[in-house]
Protein backbone atom coordinates (compact mmCIF):
# COMPACT_ATOMS: atom_id res chain seq x y z
CA UNK A 1 0.00 0.00 0.00
CA UNK A 2 2.77 2.41 0.90
CA UNK A 3 4.80 1.50 -2.53
CA UNK A 4 1.68 4.03 -4.10
CA UNK A 5 2.93 6.91 -2.59
CA UNK A 6 6.60 6.23 -3.55
CA UNK A 7 5.79 7.94 -7.14
CA UNK A 8 4.55 11.43 -4.52
CA UNK A 9 7.92 11.06 -2.71
CA UNK A 10 10.10 11.05 -6.05
CA UNK A 11 8.15 13.81 -7.36
CA UNK A 12 8.20 15.72 -4.10
CA UNK A 13 12.27 15.21 -4.22
CA UNK A 14 12.22 16.31 -8.03
CA UNK A 15 10.22 19.07 -6.54
CA UNK A 16 12.75 20.44 -3.59
CA UNK A 17 15.69 19.98 -6.19
CA UNK A 18 14.34 22.33 -9.14
CA UNK A 19 13.46 24.45 -6.53
CA UNK A 20 16.95 24.58 -4.02
CA UNK A 21 18.81 24.24 -7.67
CA UNK A 22 17.03 27.52 -9.09
CA UNK A 23 17.75 29.00 -5.47
CA UNK A 24 21.54 28.33 -5.41
CA UNK A 25 22.17 29.21 -8.99
CA UNK A 26 20.51 32.85 -8.66
CA UNK A 27 22.61 33.82 -6.04
CA UNK A 28 25.61 32.80 -7.27
CA UNK A 29 24.67 34.37 -11.02
CA UNK A 30 23.75 37.92 -10.03
CA UNK A 31 26.15 40.77 -9.21
CA UNK A 32 26.43 41.17 -5.19
CA UNK A 33 26.87 44.70 -4.33
CA UNK A 34 24.54 45.07 -0.96
CA UNK A 35 24.38 48.40 0.61
CA UNK A 36 22.43 48.84 3.83
CA UNK A 37 19.95 51.34 1.78
CA UNK A 38 19.73 48.30 -0.46
CA UNK A 39 18.69 45.81 1.92
CA UNK A 40 16.16 48.29 4.30
CA UNK A 41 12.63 46.61 4.00
CA UNK A 42 10.94 48.62 1.13
CA UNK A 43 8.50 51.20 2.37
CA UNK A 44 7.69 53.35 -0.39
CA UNK A 45 11.12 55.23 -0.32
CA UNK A 46 10.55 56.27 3.00
CA UNK A 47 12.66 55.04 6.24
CA UNK A 48 10.63 52.30 7.68
CA UNK A 49 8.48 53.00 10.82
CA UNK A 50 8.14 50.67 13.09
CA UNK A 51 7.85 47.16 13.36
CA UNK A 52 5.95 45.34 10.48
CA UNK A 53 5.07 41.87 12.55
CA UNK A 54 2.75 44.24 14.36
CA UNK A 55 -1.20 43.64 14.88
CA UNK A 56 -3.97 42.80 12.84
CA UNK A 57 -7.26 43.13 12.44
CA UNK A 58 -9.67 39.90 15.18
CA UNK A 59 -12.02 39.21 11.80
CA UNK A 60 -8.85 37.52 10.33
CA UNK A 61 -8.76 34.94 13.87
CA UNK A 62 -12.74 34.80 13.65
CA UNK A 63 -12.04 33.67 10.02
CA UNK A 64 -9.46 30.94 10.79
CA UNK A 65 -12.12 29.67 13.73
CA UNK A 66 -15.11 29.43 11.51
CA UNK A 67 -12.89 28.24 8.61
CA UNK A 68 -12.10 25.03 11.15
CA UNK A 69 -15.37 23.80 12.00
CA UNK A 70 -16.45 23.85 8.25
CA UNK A 71 -13.36 22.04 7.15
CA UNK A 72 -13.69 19.38 9.34
CA UNK A 73 -17.67 19.41 7.90
CA UNK A 74 -16.54 18.99 4.93
CA UNK A 75 -13.84 15.78 5.39
CA UNK A 76 -16.55 14.44 7.59
CA UNK A 77 -18.94 14.36 4.43
CA UNK A 78 -16.13 12.93 2.21
CA UNK A 79 -16.95 9.20 3.57
CA UNK A 80 -21.08 9.89 3.24
CA UNK A 81 -20.80 11.08 -0.51
CA UNK A 82 -18.87 7.22 -0.88
CA UNK A 83 -21.63 5.24 0.22
CA UNK A 84 -24.90 7.50 0.38
CA UNK A 85 -26.67 5.58 -2.64
CA UNK A 86 -26.30 2.13 -0.62
CA UNK A 87 -27.67 3.68 2.80
CA UNK A 88 -30.43 5.65 1.27
CA UNK A 89 -33.22 6.94 3.25
CA UNK A 90 -31.68 6.23 6.58
CA UNK A 91 -28.31 7.90 5.25
CA UNK A 92 -30.43 11.05 3.76
CA UNK A 93 -32.34 11.65 7.33
CA UNK A 94 -29.03 10.88 9.49
CA UNK A 95 -26.71 13.10 7.31
CA UNK A 96 -29.75 15.70 7.40
CA UNK A 97 -29.76 15.67 10.98
CA UNK A 98 -25.72 16.44 11.15
CA UNK A 99 -26.17 19.56 8.51
CA UNK A 100 -29.04 21.01 10.22
CA UNK A 101 -27.19 21.24 13.12
CA UNK A 102 -24.22 23.06 11.20
CA UNK A 103 -26.69 24.86 9.20
CA UNK A 104 -28.02 26.48 12.34
CA UNK A 105 -25.08 27.24 13.63
CA UNK A 106 -24.07 29.18 10.14
CA UNK A 107 -27.37 31.16 10.10
CA UNK A 108 -26.84 32.25 13.81
CA UNK A 109 -23.09 33.46 12.76
CA UNK A 110 -24.71 34.68 10.22
CA UNK A 111 -27.18 36.82 11.79
CA UNK A 112 -24.82 37.66 14.47
CA UNK A 113 -22.92 39.20 12.02
CA UNK A 114 -19.51 37.63 12.73
CA UNK A 115 -19.77 36.77 8.57
CA UNK A 116 -19.54 40.80 7.84
CA UNK A 117 -16.72 42.44 6.96
CA UNK A 118 -15.79 46.64 6.94
CA UNK B 1 12.31 -1.61 -14.63
CA UNK B 2 9.00 0.32 -12.69
CA UNK B 3 11.37 2.58 -10.93
CA UNK B 4 12.97 3.27 -14.39
CA UNK B 5 9.12 4.09 -15.82
CA UNK B 6 8.16 5.91 -12.41
CA UNK B 7 10.99 8.49 -12.91
CA UNK B 8 10.69 9.03 -16.31
CA UNK B 9 7.01 9.48 -15.53
CA UNK B 10 7.95 11.82 -13.02
CA UNK B 11 10.55 14.35 -15.36
CA UNK B 12 8.42 14.11 -18.12
CA UNK B 13 5.84 15.50 -15.82
CA UNK B 14 8.21 17.79 -14.32
CA UNK B 15 9.36 19.08 -17.28
CA UNK B 16 6.02 19.61 -18.75
CA UNK B 17 4.21 21.33 -16.12
CA UNK B 18 7.27 23.80 -15.89
CA UNK B 19 7.01 24.30 -19.59
CA UNK B 20 3.32 24.39 -19.37
CA UNK B 21 3.76 27.16 -17.27
CA UNK B 22 6.65 29.11 -19.26
CA UNK B 23 4.62 29.11 -22.52
CA UNK B 24 1.37 30.45 -19.96
CA UNK B 25 3.11 33.27 -19.54
CA UNK B 26 3.70 34.14 -22.67
CA UNK B 27 0.12 32.71 -23.73
CA UNK B 28 -1.54 35.13 -21.47
CA UNK B 29 0.41 38.12 -22.25
CA UNK B 30 -0.89 37.97 -26.01
CA UNK B 31 -4.33 36.88 -25.30
CA UNK B 32 -4.84 39.99 -23.06
CA UNK B 33 -2.43 42.64 -25.12
CA UNK B 34 -5.33 41.08 -28.43
CA UNK B 35 -7.81 41.41 -26.03
CA UNK B 36 -6.68 44.86 -24.86
CA UNK B 37 -6.44 46.13 -28.44
CA UNK B 38 -2.20 45.88 -28.25
CA UNK B 39 0.37 43.53 -29.66
CA UNK B 40 2.00 41.89 -26.75
CA UNK B 41 5.72 40.74 -27.10
CA UNK B 42 6.68 39.53 -30.19
CA UNK B 43 10.28 40.67 -30.72
CA UNK B 44 11.66 37.26 -29.16
CA UNK B 45 12.23 34.75 -31.73
CA UNK B 46 8.88 33.97 -34.19
CA UNK B 47 5.88 35.56 -32.58
CA UNK B 48 7.60 35.89 -29.20
CA UNK B 49 7.84 32.26 -28.91
CA UNK B 50 11.57 32.83 -26.79
CA UNK B 51 10.11 35.53 -24.46
CA UNK B 52 10.09 32.93 -21.75
CA UNK B 53 13.11 31.96 -22.06
CA UNK B 54 14.26 35.21 -21.97
CA UNK B 55 12.86 36.08 -19.17
CA UNK B 56 14.37 33.46 -17.11
CA UNK B 57 17.83 34.32 -18.16
CA UNK B 58 17.02 37.81 -17.25
CA UNK B 59 15.79 36.52 -13.81
CA UNK B 60 18.51 34.22 -13.51
CA UNK B 61 21.13 37.54 -13.76
CA UNK B 62 19.22 39.38 -11.56
CA UNK B 63 20.93 40.59 -7.92
CA UNK B 64 19.81 38.52 -5.59
CA UNK B 65 19.08 40.17 -2.31
CA UNK B 66 18.01 38.92 1.37
CA UNK B 67 16.92 41.90 2.82
CA UNK B 68 18.63 43.14 6.21
CA UNK B 69 15.33 42.60 8.46
CA UNK B 70 13.97 39.50 7.42
CA UNK B 71 13.99 36.01 8.88
CA UNK B 72 17.19 34.68 6.60
CA UNK B 73 15.80 30.62 6.40
CA UNK B 74 12.23 31.04 6.77
CA UNK B 75 12.60 33.89 3.86
CA UNK B 76 14.47 31.03 1.52
CA UNK B 77 12.51 28.26 2.19
CA UNK B 78 9.51 30.18 1.74
CA UNK B 79 9.91 29.83 -2.22
CA UNK B 80 10.09 26.50 -1.99
CA UNK B 81 7.12 25.18 0.11
CA UNK B 82 4.85 27.42 -2.12
CA UNK B 83 6.47 25.69 -5.13
CA UNK B 84 6.53 22.69 -4.64
CA UNK B 85 3.11 21.82 -3.40
CA UNK B 86 2.00 22.89 -7.18
CA UNK B 87 4.32 20.59 -9.00
CA UNK B 88 3.15 17.20 -6.76
CA UNK B 89 -0.41 17.79 -6.89
CA UNK B 90 0.12 16.48 -10.64
CA UNK B 91 1.09 13.09 -8.93
CA UNK B 92 -2.52 11.94 -9.49
CA UNK B 93 -4.22 13.88 -12.20
CA UNK B 94 -4.34 11.60 -15.31
CA UNK B 95 -3.50 13.49 -18.05
CA UNK B 96 -4.38 10.81 -20.78
CA UNK B 97 -4.66 6.99 -20.90
CA UNK B 98 -1.87 5.21 -22.52
CA UNK B 99 -2.35 1.28 -21.15
CA UNK B 100 1.56 0.12 -21.91
CA UNK B 101 2.09 -2.74 -23.21
CA UNK B 102 -1.78 -3.60 -22.73
CA UNK B 103 -5.54 -3.61 -24.37
CA UNK B 104 -6.53 -0.44 -25.16
CA UNK B 105 -9.63 -1.36 -23.44
CA UNK B 106 -9.04 -1.45 -20.55
CA UNK B 107 -9.15 2.20 -20.12
CA UNK B 108 -12.89 2.02 -20.88
CA UNK B 109 -14.34 -0.87 -19.61
CA UNK B 110 -13.95 -1.18 -15.34
CA UNK B 111 -14.14 -4.98 -15.18
CA UNK B 112 -10.67 -4.92 -17.23
CA UNK B 113 -9.29 -1.80 -14.55
CA UNK B 114 -7.04 -4.81 -13.34
CA UNK B 115 -4.96 -4.94 -16.51
CA UNK B 116 -4.75 -1.19 -16.36
CA UNK B 117 -1.00 0.44 -16.51
CA UNK B 118 -1.60 4.11 -17.35
CA UNK B 119 1.66 5.52 -17.88
CA UNK B 120 -0.37 9.01 -18.18
CA UNK B 121 -1.11 8.91 -14.24
CA UNK B 122 2.19 8.95 -12.30
CA UNK B 123 0.18 7.84 -9.26
CA UNK B 124 -3.30 5.97 -9.24
CA UNK B 125 -4.21 6.13 -5.60
CA UNK B 126 -7.41 5.40 -3.90
CA UNK B 127 -7.76 8.46 -1.87
CA UNK B 128 -6.41 10.95 -4.56
CA UNK B 129 -9.17 13.51 -4.19
CA UNK B 130 -8.44 14.00 -0.63
CA UNK B 131 -4.53 14.57 -1.53
CA UNK B 132 -5.43 17.04 -3.82
CA UNK B 133 -7.73 18.58 -0.84
CA UNK B 134 -4.30 18.38 1.68
CA UNK B 135 -2.11 19.57 -1.22
CA UNK B 136 -3.55 22.73 -2.11
CA UNK B 137 -4.18 23.65 1.28
CA UNK B 138 -0.37 23.04 2.22
CA UNK B 139 0.31 26.40 -0.46
CA UNK B 140 -1.21 28.53 1.87
CA UNK B 141 2.40 28.19 3.93
CA UNK B 142 4.17 29.19 1.40
CA UNK B 143 2.68 32.37 0.94
CA UNK B 144 1.64 33.26 4.96
CA UNK B 145 5.56 32.54 5.55
CA UNK B 146 6.73 34.25 2.72
CA UNK B 147 4.95 37.74 4.43
CA UNK B 148 5.74 36.77 7.83
CA UNK B 149 9.80 36.74 7.47
CA UNK B 150 9.77 39.47 4.80
CA UNK B 151 9.40 41.77 7.68
CA UNK B 152 7.98 44.45 5.17
CA UNK B 153 4.23 46.19 5.93
CA UNK B 154 3.12 45.85 2.28
CA UNK B 155 4.04 42.00 2.42
CA UNK B 156 2.54 41.28 5.71
CA UNK B 157 -0.69 42.85 4.77
CA UNK B 158 -0.91 40.86 1.63
CA UNK B 159 -0.05 37.27 3.39
CA UNK B 160 -2.70 37.87 5.91
CA UNK B 161 -5.17 38.88 3.45
CA UNK B 162 -4.34 36.17 1.17
CA UNK B 163 -4.40 33.26 3.75
CA UNK B 164 -8.10 34.36 5.22
CA UNK B 165 -8.70 34.06 1.11
CA UNK B 166 -6.97 30.76 0.84
CA UNK B 167 -9.13 29.30 3.81
CA UNK B 168 -12.51 30.89 3.22
CA UNK B 169 -12.50 29.38 -0.80
CA UNK B 170 -11.13 25.97 0.24
CA UNK B 171 -14.76 25.63 1.92
CA UNK B 172 -16.72 26.24 -1.39
CA UNK B 173 -14.00 24.21 -3.20
CA UNK B 174 -14.43 21.19 -0.97
CA UNK B 175 -17.85 21.16 -1.04
CA UNK B 176 -18.09 21.72 -5.01
CA UNK B 177 -15.42 18.90 -4.94
CA UNK B 178 -17.84 16.80 -2.70
CA UNK B 179 -20.39 17.47 -5.41
CA UNK B 180 -18.58 15.39 -8.25
CA UNK B 181 -17.51 12.82 -5.91
CA UNK B 182 -20.92 12.05 -5.16
CA UNK B 183 -21.53 11.27 -8.58
CA UNK B 184 -18.90 9.00 -9.31
CA UNK B 185 -19.28 7.53 -5.81
CA UNK B 186 -15.21 7.27 -5.90
CA UNK B 187 -12.25 9.17 -4.62
CA UNK B 188 -9.75 7.71 -7.21
CA UNK B 189 -9.26 10.30 -9.97
CA UNK B 190 -9.08 6.73 -12.44
CA UNK B 191 -12.41 5.56 -12.05
CA UNK B 192 -13.79 9.34 -11.56
CA UNK B 193 -12.93 9.41 -15.17
CA UNK B 194 -14.13 6.01 -15.78
CA UNK B 195 -17.89 7.15 -14.21
CA UNK B 196 -18.19 9.34 -16.56
CA UNK B 197 -18.74 7.16 -19.88
CA UNK B 198 -21.69 8.50 -21.55
CA UNK B 199 -22.16 11.47 -19.76
CA UNK B 200 -19.89 14.49 -18.48
CA UNK B 201 -20.32 15.51 -14.89
CA UNK B 202 -21.01 18.64 -15.94
CA UNK B 203 -24.43 17.95 -16.49
CA UNK B 204 -25.36 16.39 -12.42
CA UNK B 205 -22.86 19.00 -10.87
CA UNK B 206 -23.69 22.30 -13.36
CA UNK B 207 -23.83 24.07 -9.89
CA UNK B 208 -21.01 22.39 -8.58
CA UNK B 209 -19.06 23.59 -11.85
CA UNK B 210 -19.90 26.56 -10.83
CA UNK B 211 -19.03 26.87 -8.01
CA UNK B 212 -15.78 25.23 -8.47
CA UNK B 213 -14.93 27.54 -11.14
CA UNK B 214 -15.60 30.67 -9.23
CA UNK B 215 -13.78 29.25 -5.96
CA UNK B 216 -10.72 27.95 -7.84
CA UNK B 217 -10.04 31.29 -9.29
CA UNK B 218 -10.05 32.77 -5.80
CA UNK B 219 -7.72 30.01 -4.72
CA UNK B 220 -5.18 30.67 -7.14
CA UNK B 221 -5.45 34.16 -6.77
CA UNK B 222 -6.55 34.91 -10.13
CA UNK B 223 -8.37 38.45 -11.16
CA UNK B 224 -10.65 39.78 -10.18
CA UNK B 225 -9.39 38.28 -6.68
CA UNK B 226 -6.33 39.12 -6.49
CA UNK B 227 -6.27 41.65 -3.42
CA UNK B 228 -3.29 39.90 -2.21
CA UNK B 229 -1.34 41.59 -5.18
CA UNK B 230 -3.29 44.80 -5.53
CA UNK B 231 -0.53 47.10 -7.19
CA UNK B 232 -2.48 50.34 -5.99
CA UNK B 233 -2.45 49.27 -2.76
CA UNK B 234 0.05 47.16 -1.33
CA UNK B 235 3.25 47.39 -4.43
CA UNK B 236 3.20 43.76 -4.85
CA UNK B 237 1.63 41.69 -2.06
CA UNK B 238 3.50 39.17 -0.37
CA UNK B 239 6.28 39.26 -2.50
CA UNK B 240 7.37 42.53 -2.07
CA UNK B 241 10.71 41.96 -0.67
CA UNK B 242 11.62 38.92 -3.19
CA UNK B 243 13.69 39.58 -6.30
CA UNK B 244 15.54 37.34 -9.01
CA UNK B 245 14.66 33.73 -9.28
CA UNK B 246 13.17 33.39 -5.58
CA UNK B 247 9.79 35.70 -6.87
CA UNK B 248 10.06 33.77 -9.95
CA UNK B 249 9.18 30.40 -7.97
CA UNK B 250 5.84 32.27 -6.26
CA UNK B 251 5.18 33.06 -9.87
CA UNK B 252 5.76 29.91 -11.13
CA UNK B 253 3.71 28.17 -8.12
CA UNK B 254 0.58 30.31 -8.77
CA UNK B 255 0.48 29.91 -12.56
CA UNK B 256 1.19 25.94 -12.21
CA UNK B 257 -1.79 26.03 -9.62
CA UNK B 258 -3.57 27.64 -12.37
CA UNK B 259 -3.03 24.83 -14.46
CA UNK B 260 -3.57 22.39 -12.09
CA UNK B 261 -7.41 23.32 -10.75
CA UNK B 262 -8.08 23.76 -14.64
CA UNK B 263 -7.09 19.97 -14.93
CA UNK B 264 -8.93 19.04 -11.42
CA UNK B 265 -11.92 20.72 -13.41
CA UNK B 266 -11.41 18.88 -16.67
CA UNK B 267 -10.97 15.73 -14.81
CA UNK B 268 -13.89 16.07 -12.30
CA UNK B 269 -16.82 17.52 -14.39
CA UNK B 270 -15.69 17.76 -18.01
CA UNK B 271 -14.77 13.68 -18.21
CA UNK B 272 -10.74 14.20 -17.97
CA UNK B 273 -9.46 13.06 -21.09
CA UNK B 274 -12.69 11.20 -22.51
CA UNK B 275 -14.28 12.12 -25.68
CA UNK B 276 -16.39 10.76 -27.70
CA UNK B 277 -15.25 8.37 -30.34
CA UNK B 278 -12.13 7.24 -28.63
CA UNK B 279 -12.90 3.92 -27.98
CA UNK B 280 -14.17 3.70 -31.52
CA UNK B 281 -11.35 5.07 -32.83
CA UNK B 282 -9.04 2.53 -30.77
CA UNK B 283 -11.09 -0.30 -32.21
CA UNK B 284 -10.28 0.86 -35.99
CA UNK B 285 -6.65 1.18 -35.12
CA UNK B 286 -6.76 -2.03 -33.28
CA UNK B 287 -8.06 -3.74 -36.61
CA UNK B 288 -5.13 -2.41 -38.80
CA UNK B 289 -2.71 -1.93 -36.88
CA UNK B 290 -2.38 -4.23 -33.96
CA UNK B 291 -2.89 -3.22 -30.25
CA UNK B 292 0.31 -1.77 -29.02
CA UNK B 293 -0.87 0.54 -32.00
CA UNK B 294 -3.89 0.91 -30.74
CA UNK B 295 -3.08 1.74 -27.05
CA UNK B 296 -0.44 4.41 -28.22
CA UNK B 297 -2.94 6.45 -30.76
CA UNK B 298 -5.75 5.99 -27.65
CA UNK B 299 -3.04 7.45 -25.59
CA UNK B 300 -2.40 10.20 -27.78
CA UNK B 301 -5.27 11.21 -28.60
CA UNK B 302 -6.58 11.06 -24.86
CA UNK B 303 -3.99 13.21 -23.98
CA UNK B 304 -4.75 15.84 -26.87
CA UNK B 305 -8.37 15.85 -26.04
CA UNK B 306 -7.49 16.49 -22.35
CA UNK B 307 -4.86 19.45 -22.97
CA UNK B 308 -7.82 21.06 -25.13
CA UNK B 309 -10.37 20.85 -22.06
CA UNK B 310 -7.55 22.37 -20.04
CA UNK B 311 -6.52 25.07 -22.44
CA UNK B 312 -10.39 25.97 -22.93
CA UNK B 313 -10.54 26.48 -19.12
CA UNK B 314 -7.17 28.52 -19.18
CA UNK B 315 -8.33 30.93 -22.12
CA UNK B 316 -11.19 31.58 -19.88
CA UNK B 317 -8.95 32.13 -16.87
CA UNK B 318 -7.16 34.82 -19.00
CA UNK B 319 -10.41 36.55 -20.60
CA UNK B 320 -11.64 36.92 -17.24
CA UNK B 321 -9.00 38.97 -16.35
CA UNK B 322 -9.44 41.51 -19.19
CA UNK B 323 -13.24 41.96 -18.23
CA UNK B 324 -13.04 42.05 -14.82
CA UNK B 325 -11.75 44.60 -12.22
CA UNK B 326 -10.86 43.56 -9.07
CA UNK B 327 -13.31 43.26 -6.23
CA UNK B 328 -13.58 44.93 -2.77
CA UNK B 329 -12.06 42.74 -0.12
CA UNK B 330 -15.35 42.59 1.54
CA UNK B 331 -17.46 41.63 -0.99
CA UNK B 332 -14.67 39.21 -1.48
CA UNK B 333 -15.71 37.77 2.05
CA UNK B 334 -19.18 38.24 1.49
CA UNK B 335 -18.65 35.92 -1.68
CA UNK B 336 -17.17 33.25 0.01
CA UNK B 337 -18.94 32.71 2.64
CA UNK B 338 -22.40 34.58 2.20
CA UNK B 339 -22.88 32.75 -1.09
CA UNK B 340 -20.66 30.17 -2.66
CA UNK B 341 -20.69 28.39 0.76
CA UNK B 342 -24.28 27.88 1.03
CA UNK B 343 -24.63 27.41 -2.59
CA UNK B 344 -21.98 24.21 -2.32
CA UNK B 345 -23.93 23.02 0.61
CA UNK B 346 -27.52 23.29 -1.26
CA UNK B 347 -25.40 21.63 -4.16
CA UNK B 348 -24.70 18.18 -1.75
CA UNK B 349 -28.17 18.06 -0.04
CA UNK B 350 -29.61 18.42 -3.38
CA UNK B 351 -26.83 15.75 -5.24
CA UNK B 352 -27.87 13.84 -2.04
CA UNK B 353 -32.02 13.67 -1.98
CA UNK B 354 -32.14 13.94 -6.02
CA UNK B 355 -29.99 10.56 -6.51
CA UNK B 356 -31.00 8.98 -3.43
CA UNK B 357 -35.33 9.53 -4.34
CA UNK B 358 -34.75 8.74 -8.31
CA UNK B 359 -31.77 6.17 -8.89
CA UNK B 360 -31.74 6.69 -12.44
CA UNK B 361 -29.05 8.02 -13.45
CA UNK B 362 -30.50 10.33 -16.81
CA UNK B 363 -33.96 11.23 -15.22
CA UNK B 364 -31.81 12.33 -11.85
CA UNK B 365 -28.64 14.06 -13.95
CA UNK B 366 -31.00 16.22 -16.05
CA UNK B 367 -33.32 17.04 -13.12
CA UNK B 368 -30.17 18.03 -10.70
CA UNK B 369 -29.11 19.80 -14.23
CA UNK B 370 -32.67 22.04 -14.13
CA UNK B 371 -32.09 22.50 -10.22
CA UNK B 372 -28.81 24.01 -10.58
CA UNK B 373 -29.57 26.32 -12.86
CA UNK B 374 -32.63 27.15 -11.24
CA UNK B 375 -30.59 27.77 -7.99
CA UNK B 376 -27.94 29.71 -10.29
CA UNK B 377 -30.50 32.16 -11.50
CA UNK B 378 -32.07 32.93 -8.49
CA UNK B 379 -28.75 33.76 -7.02
CA UNK B 380 -27.81 36.02 -9.53
CA UNK B 381 -31.59 37.95 -9.63
CA UNK B 382 -31.72 38.22 -5.71
CA UNK B 383 -28.49 37.35 -3.90
CA UNK B 384 -26.13 40.47 -5.23
CA UNK B 385 -23.00 41.08 -2.98
CA UNK B 386 -22.40 44.07 -4.66
CA UNK B 387 -23.26 47.20 -2.56
CA UNK B 388 -22.90 50.80 -2.78
CA UNK B 389 -19.60 51.81 -0.73
CA UNK B 390 -22.33 54.37 0.94
CA UNK B 391 -24.28 51.07 2.23
CA UNK B 392 -21.27 50.38 4.59
CA UNK B 393 -21.74 51.30 7.98
CA UNK B 394 -18.83 51.94 9.54
CA UNK B 395 -18.26 51.36 13.06
CA UNK B 396 -16.88 55.00 15.27
CA UNK B 397 -12.89 55.47 14.68
CA UNK B 398 -10.96 55.18 18.18
CA UNK B 399 -8.28 57.94 17.83
CA UNK B 400 -4.81 55.65 17.08
CA UNK B 401 -2.24 55.81 19.90
CA UNK B 402 0.55 57.56 19.04
CA UNK B 403 3.67 55.09 18.64
CA UNK B 404 4.00 55.64 15.55
CA UNK B 405 5.94 58.62 16.24
CA UNK B 406 7.83 57.35 19.26
CA UNK B 407 9.54 54.65 17.23
CA UNK B 408 10.57 56.42 14.65
CA UNK B 409 14.45 55.51 13.58
CA UNK B 410 16.82 58.34 13.84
Amino acid sequence: MLADYLPILVLFVIALGIAAFVILLSSQLGPRKFTARKLAPYESGMEPIGPAQRRFGVKFYVVAMLFIVFDIEVIFLFPYALVFREMGLYGLSVMGFFLILLIVGFVYEWKKGALRWE
Amino acid sequence: MNILILLIQCLVLTLGVTTGFAYLTLFERRVLARLQNRVGPNRAGPAGVLQPVADAVKLFFKEDIIPSAADRWVYLIAPALAMIPAIIIWAVIPVGCWNIGGDYRACFDPALSGELNNVLQVADMNVAVLYLLAVTSVGVYGITLAGWASNNKYSMIGSIRSSAQLISYELALGLAVLGAVMIAGTLSMQEIVASQSGMWAMIPQFLGLVVFMVSATAEVVRAPFDLVEAEQELTGGYNTEYGSMKFALFFMAEYIKLIAVSAIAVTLFLGGWRFPGLETLGGIVAESSGPGMAAFVVGIVSLLSFLGKVAFFLFLAVWIRASWPRIRYDMLMDLGWKRLLPLGLVNVIMTAFVVVLIPNRWIHSILLFVLGIAILYATARYGQTVRPRSSIEFAPREPLPSTAVEQQSP
